[in-house]
């Protein structure tokens, strides 16, 4: 996993009614013909496949990754409950292959906002009035900001400071770029002595294959 | 010191390692299930990195997002999409070369992997259970702390039988009362999540208690417990009890003989004492709870069969009345008017959340004797093709398709539409699944949920109600 530090680029709003989109399902993040794959690579072509073409496959013009100043976006500002629904990494895979690192939103989904600490994308939270008002920035005409993990702050294009709450572990993690696996597999002694105590105390757990 | 809920139980005797520095727990996984769509990235990482499957005796894995309903004696000669041949090719060769048991297409146990598990046994009260599939939560229903991970994730229990995780908070759900008769789990449901909005879950477990709930059959309890993720809740608890251990007596991998009474002696702990500590208690009057079905495109826009769909124009809040009025746009519905009496084109029986028999009995009693209508498409898809055969010993097979429903062979079918079985722009279908977002059964296709009775009675008058 590549490590998050700090991030300067363009912030792209995702928008309905002229408001950040809430209750962003992982359908629509990424639609389900994209998840017959079995790589993590080449998923942007999904990427909010039904809101960035109409029914007969063309492309919206209308829709901002579509929109000459947002197509190198690498910040979403969007709405409550940011990608409910489905499990499926390939909404983060989807998003990290579009170029975007870094999700700000009033609230997320759980399983979304765990998978995107596993690949590299920060998830910020900041209240709803506020990313308001950085969607409506990101709309102007200067959509660039700065994303410090470190200080844990947002800065908008005019300068304004958002600082941000973020768990301690998460950042260690996300700034380290940790192989979870290989830091958990440091814990072996640990695991195989609960498996040994596991076929002590809950025997038949272990005839149930 | 403050007594424990059933998830802080499961949770303290799975801990195996805590890390000081991020504070992330490894949980240990009592069983791993998989599927062909989340796991083919998860393998290649573990080839890539040159590690194993640590422990693939606790690792279960069926085809069921993309095979298709129909032909599946033909075997992956029926399968016409390559892509997701290529999958299921893949998950065949994975299972194979680390020696994970698989109940392939085809094989009468095979199914949706929720109906398995509890199915076979393998799902069991005490248990930590994952797999890549949000709908994990169905096993919470035995008592035991189920929900779905990401593939990362997936990867990472392959590798050290292990989750990286933290501790949720604890969020009591209590139906008093009983519930009316002509209710459901799924309705009840539907309506504890248009009670606490689709992310009022977030953060916690959920527990369900009460009477309502005791009352519910273990597939009721699987109905309920499969959606708490559509209200937020990664995982839905229910304490086991007598009802639980009559379901798992005798499965093919529940405790044998001696080993029986010593692993009820456990579960027979598995409970929230009386002074656990709840960070939230959400109280539910059972007997209030009507027939539901959603009108819009998530599953907390549900309101009862009876009622009336929400008219923007009395919605103050603007992102609310916004939200409002895009379901409505999409759905082609008016707010301000009866659901009741809303024509459907299509109709799916099935899903992890609503395929077991009970669910097809209950839509076969709506059937029998009548007929599908006029320019409706009916569908009943068997979560498994255990649920299958039972069904066909039962003779549902034949008041289903004298009714004019089509009698379909095992999968996630229409619920997410990866194989064949899929909406067209514009239709809209009474459905027992688990998702109505925009687009989730085809593009443009108009989902609305509802329980295995209600669809059945949608495919027979045509019209919702």
């Amino acid at each position: 996993m590549k490590a998050f530090t700090t991030l300067t680029g363009t912030a792209a709003p995702l928008l309905d009614k002229g408001k950040p989109m809430s209750n962003v399902d992982t359908d629509m993040i990424i639609p389900k013909q994209f998840l017959k794959t079995t790589t993590r690579n080449g998923l942007s072509k999904g990427l909010f496949h039904e809101l960035k073409t109409n029914a007969d496959g063309s492309e919206n013009p209308d829709f901002v990754l579509n929109r000459p100043q947002y197509a190198k976006a690498s910040i979403l500002i969007t709405g409550e409950n940011f990608g409910c629904g489905s499990s499926r990494e390939h909404a983060p895979w989807a998003l990290l292959d579009q170029g975007i690192t870094c999700v700000i939103a009033p609230s997320f989904a759980d399983i979304f906002h765990n998978n995107c600490y596993k690949n590299g994308i920060l998830p910020v939270r900041l209240p709803a009035n506020v990313c308001e008002d950085l969607a409506a920035q990101a709309g102007g005409a200067n959509h660039v900001f700065t994303i410090d993990l470190e200080n844990q702050t947002v800065v908008t294009p005019d300068g304004v400071v958002h600082p941000f709450d973020v768990d301690p572990g998460r950042k260690l993690n996300l700034m380290a770029g940790l192989d979870e696996i290989g830091a958990s597999l440091s814990a072996e002694a640990d695991i195989s002595a609960f498996e040994t105590t596991r076929r002590l105390m809950t025997p038949w757990l272990e005839q149930a294959s | 010191m403050a007594g424990k809920t059933l998830y802080d139980k499961i949770w303290d005797a799975h801990v195996a390692h805590t890390d000081d520095s991020s504070g992330e727990s490894l949980l240990y996984i009592d069983l791993h299930l998989i599927h062909e769509v989340t796991t083919p990235q998860a393998f290649d990482g573990l080839k890539t990195a040159g590690r194993t499957v640590r422990r693939p005796d606790l690792t279960l894995a069926v085809a069921d997002h993309n095979t298709p309903t129909e032909g599946q004696a033909l075997g992956m000669a029926g399968v016409t999409d390559p892509e997701a041949r290529n999958q299921l090719e893949t998950l065949t060769r994975n299972v194979a070369e680390y020696g994970i048991e698989y109940f392939p297409m085809g094989d009468i146990r095979n199914g949706i992997v929720h109906v398995v598990g509890p199915e076979q046994g393998r799902t069991q009260p005490g248990m930590t259970i994952v797999c890549g599939d949000s709908h994990t939560s169905t096993h919470g229903a035995f008592g035991a702390l189920a929900h779905g991970v990401g593939t990362s994730e997936v990867e990472h229990v392959l590798a050290t039988q292990t989750l990286r995780a933290r501790k949720m908070k604890n969020l009591a759900i209590d139906v008093s009362g009983q519930l009316r008769e002509d209710v459901t789990a799924k309705d009840l449901a539907l309506h504890i999540i248009a009670q606490i909005g689709t992310a009022g879950g977030t953060g916690y477990v959920m527990e369900y208690r009460g009477e309502a709930v005791e009352a519910l059959s273990m597939e009721g309890r699987m109905t309920l417990c499969n959606l708490s993720i559509e209200g937020g809740a990664r995982a839905g608890l229910i304490a086991p009890d007598e009802k639980t251990l009559e379901y798992m007596k005798g499965r093919p991998a529940s405790p044998k003989a001696g080993a029986w009474d010593y692993a009820v002696s456990y579960w027979k702990t598995l409970y929230s004492d009386a002074d656990a500590h709840w960070d939230r208690i959400v109280e539910i009057d059972g007997p209030s709870v009507e027939p539901t079905v959603t009108w819009g495109t998530s599953p907390g826009q549900a309101i009862p069969v009876s009622g009336i769909i929400p008219d923007p124009k009395t919605i103050a809040d603007p992102s609310i009345r916004a939200a409002v009025e895009r379901a409505l746009d999409y759905m082609g519905l008016e707010g301000g008017t009866p659901i009741a009496g809303t024509p459907v084109q299509r109709v799916f029986i099935g899903s992890c959340t609503n395929s077991r028999i009970e669910d097809l009995r209950a839509a076969a009693g709506i059937a029998k004797g009548n007929k599908v209508a006029d320019g409706v498409r009916a569908m009943i898809v068997p979560g498994s093709g255990l649920v299958r055969a039972q069904a066909e010993e039962e003779g549902l097979d034949l008041v289903f398709m004298e009714a004019g429903f089509e009698w379909r062979e095992p999968g996630c079918s229409m619920c997410l539409g990866m194989n064949p079985d899929t909406l067209s722009p514009g239709e809209r279908c009474a459905s027992t699944s688990n998702r109505n977002f925009e687009g989730r059964q085809g593009r443009g296709g108009r989902t609305h949920l509802m329980s295995p009775a209600l669809a059945a009675r949608a495919a027979i008058t045509g019209v919702i109600g």
